[in-house]
């Protein structure tokens, strides 16, 4: 385990040909890894997310992607689809975050009461059906999830990589656990006792993390409950931006290429741009937790 | 007091809501007919969405755009992660009511959001499932709201994202489905329920609308009901609600000029 920066992170964290989990559905997703990831130019990864949208079209445009795994479509993916430069896989929500905890929890596979009566399982040889040992039923299962490396995006973590979240969880717990490598980036570095304080509130636990890397406005354009909004003027112009690929290459040059580091696309994106995003402040009622000997 | 088609289907949707019931709300149209429903008849109607949210308060003053949307997490009565959500309240028979939509659905109300054309060599790729199979496999019942045209409503589906009443009688049992399947067909040309053996047929027609209007938009020959209704049209404090507090920012709304 160490505390890093991000661009050690993914060059010492992340090898062509792996299969990747950027998790965080719709909220907290790890845009900065994914730009690193771009800018260091890793390819043939298989690409696993939920809701693939506009950080994997910019990794698929980039040429990182081999293929792709996903449960639901956004624009970009669509067309790539539809052009069928891609290999792909498709489960629906409950059957991905089902794959996610059979390998977080070890198991062959786990029973779902999903796919039955589409069209799916006949399009996914990986959707199976079993027989109830216990009487009969039959029911579909899916097998675990494994990535090679899973990125998650949490409000704070220690040094251990400790992390709490808040706001909607999504995948991320299962996403962590089931992976190989997990490259944990944080808004903020906080002291252990901070953690200590609140530990319902901890999602993943530091022995499953193996690089920390502070990195403040790492999920912009998506948001960070309380911290900064999803950037709604960004996501209502990427279904045209990602319509070509020219059009997500353009981005790439002026927003991957074109900076650094995060924090020189925190420096272009500009002070009223965040501004903008900030929410108003909503405390939570403080719990205590009780003093014992 | 004038209103667009969709108002009416928000209307018109909300009314199939019931006050107590756990409705697992989608973006859009079925978020503005919870969220009408439990300000107006419905106030104990409890709001699920996808993202783990249960219990989401109504919203007001600039609508969501996500199912995952900050404003729906923030006061809140709970939030799980996805796959406690998905299999301990949806699988577990805890949603009464879902909303489904879809680029197709035919007679049994099985519904494509998949493809046109080919799987593996589309015509036109849309987003796929999301939740949406799940949510047809396990609520307790599920709406669907859909534009009425031709080409949404064809003799078969290209492909099968979630199933309805899947092949006619018996066939949601035949597969193991627990949910009830379709209950409701909601367009901007009728309301349609299903009979006995898991068939559309038309229950109402909107205001205007003819029976030929609705069987020219539908690709298979469509049963009517035998005494033939008229969709109650909106209110003007339902219009009001919707225009001024649901939606204000005409997200989803679509009023003509004055």
């Amino acid at each position: 385990m160490s505390v890093t920066d991000m661009a050690s992170a993914v060059s010492e964290g992340v090898s062509d040909g792996q299969e990747l989990y950027l998790a965080g559905f719709t909220h907290l997703i790890p845009f900065a890894a994914g730009h690193e990831m771009i800018r260091q130019g890793l390819e043939d990864l298989t690409l696993v997310r939920a809701t693939p949208d506009a950080i994997y079209d910019q990794m698929i445009a980039a040429g990182c992607a081999e293929k792709v795994v996903f449960s639901y479509a956004g624009a970009g993916l669509r067309r790539t689809l539809e052009e069928g430069d891609i290999e792909f896989e498709e489960y629906t929500h409950f059957g991905m975050v089902s794959r996610l905890a059979a390998g977080a929890y070890d198991l062959p596979f786990l029973p779902v009461r999903t796919f039955a009566g589409s069209d799916l399982p006949a399009h996914n040889g990986k959707i199976r059906r079993v027989e109830s040992p216990y009487d009969g039923e039959e029911i579909n299962v899916v097998p675990p999830l494994n990535p090679d490396v899973t990125v998650v995006h949490a409000h704070r973590a220690d040094e251990h990589g400790n992390a709490q979240v808040w706001g909607i969880v999504g995948e991320i717990i299962d996403a962590a656990l089931a992976a190989d490598t997990v490259i944990l980036t944080t808004e903020e570095l906080v002291d252990e006792a901070v953690i200590r304080s609140d530990p319902n509130r901890t999602a993943v636990p530091g022995s499953a993390v193996d690089y920390v890397v502070e990195e403040p406005y790492c999920a912009h354009p998506s948001y960070v409950h309380g911290l900064y909004d999803r950037d709604r003027r960004f996501y209502r112009g990427w279904d045209d931006v990602a319509s070509t690929h020219e059009g997500v290459l353009e981005y790439l040059d002026e927003w991957v290429y074109g900076v650094d580091d995060r924090r020189e696309y925190v420096e272009k994106l500009g002070v009223g741009r965040l501004l903008d995003l900030q929410p108003r402040t909503n405390y939570a009622t403080p719990v205590d937790m009780g003093g014992y000997q | 007091m004038s209103y667009t088609s969709t108002e009416l289907m928000v209307t018109a949707a909300a009314k199939e809501l019931h006050d107590g019931e756990t409705a697992f709300v989608g973006i859009g149209v079925p978020m503005l007919t919870c969220n009408l429903a439990k300000s107006t008849h419905a106030p104990n109607l409890e709001l699920v969405y996808e993202s783990g949210v249960v219990g989401a308060p109504i919203s007001t003053g600039g609508v969501p755009t996500s199912i995952a949307d900050p404003k729906l997490a923030s006061d809140s009565t709970g939030i799980y992660p996805m796959y406690e959500g998905f299999s301990r309240v949806l699988q577990g028979g805890r949603i009464d009511v879902g909303f489904l939509g879809g680029a197709q659905v035919d007679r049994w109300g099985n519904i494509n959001s998949t493809v046109i054309g080919e799987y593996d060599d589309p015509e036109v790729r849309f987003p796929g499932s999301g939740g949406a199979c799940e949510i047809a496999c396990n609520a307790g019942r599920f709406m669907i709201i859909t534009p009425h045209e031709r080409r949404r409503f064809p003799e078969t589906v290209d492909f099968v994202t979630s199933p309805g009443h899947v092949d006619g009688q018996g066939g949601r049992e035949r597969h193991g489905l627990q949910g009830g399947g379709p209950s409701t067909v909601i367009t901007d040309k009728a309301v349609m329920r299903f009979d006995d053996a898991g068939e559309m047929y038309v229950e109402k027609l909107h205001p205007g609308v003819t029976r030929a209007e609705v069987q020219e938009a539908t690709g298979w020959e469509l049963p009517f009901a035998d005494d033939v209704g008229e969709t109650t049209e909106p209110t003007p404090e339902e219009v009001r609600l919707i225009r001024d507090v649901l939606d204000p920012d005409r997200i989803y709304i679509d009023v003509p000029e004055e």
